[in-house]
């Protein structure tokens, strides 16, 4: 455990010298560098930050050197992540869908080539990724795209829609699941194809949230062209990259708490400053009831994600937990959303304007956003599916 | 630091519990004392193997006896006996009794009766209820000074183990009013002390509970445990432990339940396919397990607490007991309604966790004592 300790003092060191003040406060929903062509800093601090932490590879502190990471070792990593949250630094670079979903795509499923044309664009947020799954047929059901990619010798060309996919109006390329073979099984004729989004037959329209935002967009693809050296995996055996993309979507979901941006005070604080205290007890019993409840719960998860931690270094984690962690944490934020604005009462229904501090604005707009957080990367119902199945095994 | 991560010694205590708990003193073992009205309710042919096996100096020092070998030992030991039901003085007498002496203590008092508990020949139990809510602080049975002796008057109930104990920790008021935590002590009393009378409890999970009245009991000053007026220092850790203890026990329990319902829902069959696939069963099947993950964590976290990992072992003592007692009370019912009409027949063991589970819940605070405590600790 020693050498572990003094890395510790080595990165407190260093975070101290490096990280500029004003990435030291909580950021707002707009202020993450989320990368990109399109990415753009809210400050100087923020790209003196970014950059900074780019040569030392920790935009992606675990990733192997040659690949743009930091070299760390999962316990290293996970001190570096500590002393950041301790410190209050912002990530430098957001967690999205290239660093938390394709990147460990591309380091299972990916060629040397793959890996080396990829990986360090989205380590030093050059290429900012989206997530082409869903369409208008294929929900829950994901195994009944129809979006077509047909072989043209040394490319495909690709034709149909993609919904719900997050941001791509922000993304530069796209990872998509194609049917490469109308013919086989539902399944068996998918393949995993990476899409370069500047061209001609790719059009993106955003669509508008209820949290007001308009996170997410519908993709059409009019004779597109994807190039061969681009297909991950396999072709007609891209459900098995798809599969295994999506428990690390399920683990991004599971921690988006810790690491998504948002209200910046925490239910029990929220309770101390819109309700009374009587000895250090609020007087409303009710609502007392549901932020204990709330906040063991959130206690227990998160003891339960630290036992998986230490599990997994041992060999022992099972990977379809990641199903129930999933699914319990979206739940919680969703009780989260409400239980604050039951905390906050009147005063947590501001939608815009004066009455309302920023804090305040921003309440019901989290809260709006976490009904999504139980659908996006799996609904609840399917998670329950995934662990009756591969966990309990049960009979279908 | 792994805390969380089992060693290779304590993997094997627990296999090793496991197979000679499932071995020697089955669910069966404990219907066979239940059914023959046994009282106390164990065994002492098992209590003395189990003794012998050093279960009960786990947590212990060598110099009386013990195995010096932590919390999360005995742990281990306490989720197995939650499997099979195990009825045992091993809670009260080890996990509280022997506990809060080891806490509190004199040299002379430690020597004297700890390796008497460690081989089995005492028995220790906690007499501190007075009401049906467990509620310590609100004690107000009394000890009167009196010379150099000390005047116990009051009814103790819910007394865990009382029947098969050979003395009561006995909590009394020594000064301050109901609340205080200041003028609390504790006394070691001989149950054959005149005027200590104790009645049988029969509650519903059948185990040994007593009432007991103190009329005019005498006691000297060596029977005070922990010093005067100020046994709370040693009376909330050593409750906290039990509390995670007791937590491990019902996690056994849980476990075990629900491991029985999922092979139900398995090999049951109804309009011509197994009822495990239908989706309303699979859900609650399913959130269930989660539930019962995180029920894990929280145990596991708390005992490796006891044995020195970082945590605040109060916010993890009543963590620990809400959420284990919340999920045993939802396991036990999804098991019975998930059996049918089986579910709630004598002859199916679910009862019995169902039973147990009841009466554990209780034991040192519900769970809106400690959603309340731990309300208070976190400062709201
Ligand atoms: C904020 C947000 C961001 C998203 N981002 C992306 C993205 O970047 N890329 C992408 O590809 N997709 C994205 N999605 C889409 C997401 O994956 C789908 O919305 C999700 O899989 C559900 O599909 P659906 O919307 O078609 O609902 P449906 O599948 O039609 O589900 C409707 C209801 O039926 C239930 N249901 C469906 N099947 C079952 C079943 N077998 N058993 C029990 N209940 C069932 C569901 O749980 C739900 O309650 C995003 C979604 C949201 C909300």
């Amino acid at each position: 455990m020693e050498p572990l300790d003094a890395f510790r003092r080595e990165v407190v060191a260093w975070l101290e010298d490096n990280c500029p003040r004003s990435q030291r406060e909580p950021a707002g929903p707009e202020e993450l560098y989320q990368g990109g062509s399109k990415g753009c800093f809210s400050s100087q601090d923020a790209r003196t930050w970014f950059e900074r932490m780019r040569e030392k590879g920790w935009t992606v502190p675990d990733w192997p050197r040659e690949y743009g990471g930091g070299g760390l070792s999962p316990g290293q990593a996970k001190v570096l992540k500590t002393e950041m949250k301790r410190l209050g630094c912002r990530p430098p670079l957001a967690t999205g869908q290239g660093i938390a979903m394709l990147g460990p795509a591309l380091f299972e499923y990916g060629s040397e080539q793959q890996k080396r044309e990829h990986l360090p664009r989205i380590a030093r947020g050059e290429v900012r990724w989206c997530q082409g799954y869903s369409e208008p047929g294929a929900g829950s059901d994901l195994a009944n795209i129809q979006c077509r990619a047909e072989d043209k010798g040394d490319h495909f060309v690709v034709n149909g829609t993609k919904l719900w996919t997050s941001n791509a109006d922000r993304a530069d390329w796209i990872f998509c699941l194609v049917r490469t073979d109308p013919k086989a099984a539902k399944q068996a004729g998918i393949s995993f194809l990476l899409i370069d989004m500047r061209q001609n037959g790719i059009e993106v329209r955003p669509i508008e949230l209820i949290s007001g935002e308009s996170d997410f967009c519908q993709v059409f693809f009019e004779n597109a062209r994807a190039e061969k050296h681009n297909l991950l995996g396999d072709l007609n055996r891209g459900w098995t990259v798809a599969k295994r993309l999506l428990q690390h979507e399920r683990t991004l979901m599971s921690q988006l708490s810790e690491i998504a941006v948002g209200p910046k005070f925490s239910p029990g604080e929220v309770a101390r400053r819109y309700l009374s205290l009587e000895n250090g007890v609020l007087t409303n019993s009710g609502l007392r009831e549901q932020l204990v409840r709330y906040e063991m719960d959130a206690m227990a998860l998160a003891l339960s994600n630290q036992k998986a931690f230490e599990e997994s270094g041992q060999g022992r984690l099972d990977p379809n937990s990641t199903s129930f962690f999933k699914y319990y944490a979206t739940e919680l934020d969703k009780r989260r959303g409400e239980l604050k604005l039951a905390l906050m009462g009147t005063q947590g229904l501001g939608w815009s304007g004066p009455g309302f501090d920023s804090d305040e604005l921003m309440e019901p707009r989290t809260w709006a956003f976490s009904k999504a957080l139980t659908i996006a990367g799996g609904s609840s119902e399917v998670q329950l599916n995934v662990i009756a199945k591969r966990v309990l095994d049960l009979p279908e | 630091m792994k805390h969380l991560v089992p060693s290779d010694e304590h993997i094997m205590l627990q296999d090793s519990a496991r197979q000679f708990l499932q071995a020697n003193c089955p669910v069966s073992a404990f219907r066979h004392l239940r059914d023959n009205s046994v009282s106390p309710c164990y065994s002492r042919q098992h209590w003395k193997q189990i003794c012998d096996l050093g279960w009960s100096g786990i947590i212990l020092p060598e110099e009386y006896g013990g195995l010096d070998f932590g919390y999360v030992g005995l742990g281990a030991i306490m989720k197995e006996s939650g499997r099979t039901l195990l009825a045992s003085p091993l809670f009260a007498s080890v996990c509280l009794g022997a506990q809060y002496l080891l806490r509190a203590g004199s040299d002379t008092q430690k020597r004297d009766i700890l390796p008497s508990v460690v081989c089995g020949d005492t028995c220790l139990a906690l007499a501190i209820e007075e009401g049906p809510h467990h509620d310590p602080l609100a004690t107000l049975f009394t000890a009167q000074p009196d010379g150099g002796n000390f005047v116990l008057n009051g009814t103790k109930t819910f007394v865990v183990d009382g029947q098969c104990a050979n003395y009561f920790l006995v909590v009394a008021r020594t000064s301050g009013k109901p609340g205080d935590a200041k003028g609390l002590s504790v006394f070691l009393v001989d149950i054959d002390r005149k005027g200590v009378e104790r009645k049988q409890l029969h509650l519903l999970d059948a185990r040994d509970y007593s009432s007991v009245d103190f009329d005019n009991v005498i006691v000297g000053e060596d029977d005070l445990v922990g010093s005067m007026n100020d046994a709370w220092r040693y009376l909330e850790p050593t409750l906290d432990a039990a509390r995670i203890l007791l937590a491990a026990e019902m996690l056994g329990g849980i476990c075990e339940c629900f491991e029985r319902t999922v092979e139900y829902l398995r090999d049951r069959e109804q309009f011509g396919v197994k009822i495990g696939s239908f989706q309303a069963l699979r859900h609650r099947a399913a959130h269930l397990f989660a539930e019962i993950e995180l029920c894990k964590a929280v145990v596991d976290t708390g005992l490796a607490a006891l044995d020195g990992a970082p945590g605040s072992i109060s916010v993890l003592a009543s963590l620990a007991k809400a959420r284990l007692n919340d999920i045993a009370l939802l396991a036990t019912n999804e098991a019975v309604q998930m059996h049918g009409g089986i579910g709630v027949t004598d002859e199916l063991d679910i009862g019995l966790f169902l039973k147990r589970a009841r009466v554990a819940i209780q034991i040192l605070g519900d769970s809106s004592y400690h959603r309340d405590r731990f309300g208070r600790l976190n400062g709201y």
